[in-house]
């Protein structure tokens, strides 16, 4: 049973709890060990950078840094916010060795130290890649035949570019839903950003950007959105109402973590999964 | 002797610094603006806020809400024909605008950002509660009713815990802070 360094993330013990239990129940099943790092702290998210980008360095490097002293080869973030932040900090500590001396001097108070060692990797990738769509497919005992799936990218998980992938037109989630035998829908915004924390900082920008989001998503026939970043998925999930006063809307859809349409796939106990812990279950969209 | 520098030559330097290519390769072609999700909330475009830096209207680009309106999702970044890091940019403006405490009035951006570290480096995590009541204050009534609701609703649902949580090393924690940010006292 091949190990990873897992990195759940601030959200993934509070609003995210689902995605946390899901992704460890999910990734079990196909013989993945998901082991979480000790005393890990918050990544910054995106309201770090704005104050101090070498503090936000040194934050992720210390998880990088607990995640190397394991041992394991693998950093993997469920959060797509998380990842990003792990993923470049990794990369631009690796190339810039004078940063690197910089932070590792920080770190000694923490007794740790950063070899850049490491891959990062989101857990999506980790599934497709590792375990890979066959293999998914087989272990598939219930699919999801007739569900029609919006695959919600979001922005952290493919951006910024870090090769030459595909960054406007991914199609590695449709695949995933394909194989677990759901029926991925095509839709103009799926790598459109949620509004992330303008939800807090700028309410009407951000409600805005969830209401052209589900309004597609509806208007494409989903009947279900599937999420990859807990930011996404509370702002899609627990903002439809205030979307609705806004804007004078009516618009209502079942958002869900891959990790979870995953789980219900393979088999596994929805209450395993966190199912019952959405906000909005108004549609029941698998009987 | 070094001329000082211009406000857009500041900027431009702070791009030097992080990644991708400087402002000046800016081409003013607007596939930003155009991509931009948030585009129609600021007060100017990206692609305007670019333009207007190169020009040195360092006053009106610190009052505009642009900077603080962007969420830092990169889709103008993988766009951009001239290879400009503009989400980068954005955070670059965010600091920038922080160091000088020159921003528009009543923005909740850098109030939200300040009290983020301040949680982290006294926690080590981020905790919901602790930061709502930071930018609580700046909702209106219709606001704070529907947040409340909504918290309530996530709190009885067993999503919101009503305790922060501690990372066990914090105060190897805060000391690593402290070499990165001297905060006065032994550092």
């Amino acid at each position: 049973m091949k190990q990873y360094a897992y990195y759940p993330g601030c959200s993934l013990e509070s609003l995210a709890k689902g995605y946390d239990v899901s992704s460890k129940e999910v990734a079990r099943a196909l013989g993945l060990d998901l082991k979480e790092i000790e005393d890990w702290n918050c990544c910054g998210a995106t309201a770090y950078f704005p104050v101090d980008e070498l503090l936000a360095y040194t934050l992720v490097a210390r998880n990088l840094a607990i995640a190397e002293k394991t041992g394991l080869t693998d950093f993997v973030a469920p959060c797509s916010a998380c990842f990003k932040n792990a993923y470049f900090t990794n990369a631009y500590l690796k190339q810039d060795p004078d940063l690197a001396d910089h932070i590792n001097f920080a770190l000694e108070e923490d007794n740790l130290h950063f070899d850049g060692k490491l891959k990062v990797r989101h857990l999506i990738e980790v599934f497709i890649e590792d375990v890979g769509l066959e293999q998914i497919k087989n272990k598939t005992t219930h699919p999801l035949t007739g569900l029609r799936v919006a695959p919600n990218y979001g922005c952290q998980l493919i951006r910024p570019r870090k090769g030459k992938e595909n960054v406007e037109t991914p199609q590695f989630f449709e695949d995933l839903l394909s194989a677990i035998g759901a029926e991925p829908i095509e839709y103009a915004t799926k790598t459109r950003c949620c509004g992330s924390s303008l939800i807090i900082t700028n309410r009407r920008a951000a409600l805005d950007m969830v209401r052209i989001l589900l309004q597609d998503a509806i208007d494409s026939g989903a009947h279900v959105i599937a999420t990859t970043c807990p930011m996404c998925h509370v702002n899609l999930e627990v903002y439809q109402s205030q979307v609705n006063q806004e804007f004078g809307t009516n618009l209502s859809i079942p958002v869900i973590y891959f990790t979870q349409l995953m789980g219900i796939a393979l088999g596994l106990k929805t209450k395993s999964l966190g199912i019952d812990r959405a906000v909005l279950a108004k549609t029941p969209v698998l009987a | 002797m070094t001329a000082e520098l211009s406000f857009s030559n500041e900027i431009a330097n702070m791009m030097y610094a992080t990644h991708g290519n400087p402002i000046t390769n800016c081409l003013q072609c607007g596939t930003c603006s155009g991509t931009c999700p948030a585009a129609e909330f600021m007060d100017h475009t990206p692609r305007l806020i670019i333009g207007m830096i190169r020009e040195n209207l360092k006053d009106e680009v610190l009052a505009s809400n642009t900077y603080w309106s962007c969420a830092s999702c990169y889709h103008c970044t993988v766009r951009c024909p001239a290879g400009i890091d503009i989400a980068d940019m954005m955070y670059a403006l965010k600091r920038y605008s922080m160091w000088k405490s020159r921003y528009q009035e009543g923005l909740i951006g850098p109030a939200f950002s300040e009290s983020f570290v301040k949680m982290i480096v006294n926690s080590g995590r981020s905790f919901e509660p602790i930061l709502a009541a930071t930018y609580l204050p700046k909702f209106s009534a219709s606001q704070l009713m529907q947040e409340a609701l909504t918290a309530t609703g996530l709190v009885l649902k067993g999503k919101m815990p009503l305790l922060p949580k501690k990372i066990k090393r914090l105060k190897n924690f805060q000391r690593m802070v402290k070499r990165i940010i001297p905060l006065g006292e032994s550092s």
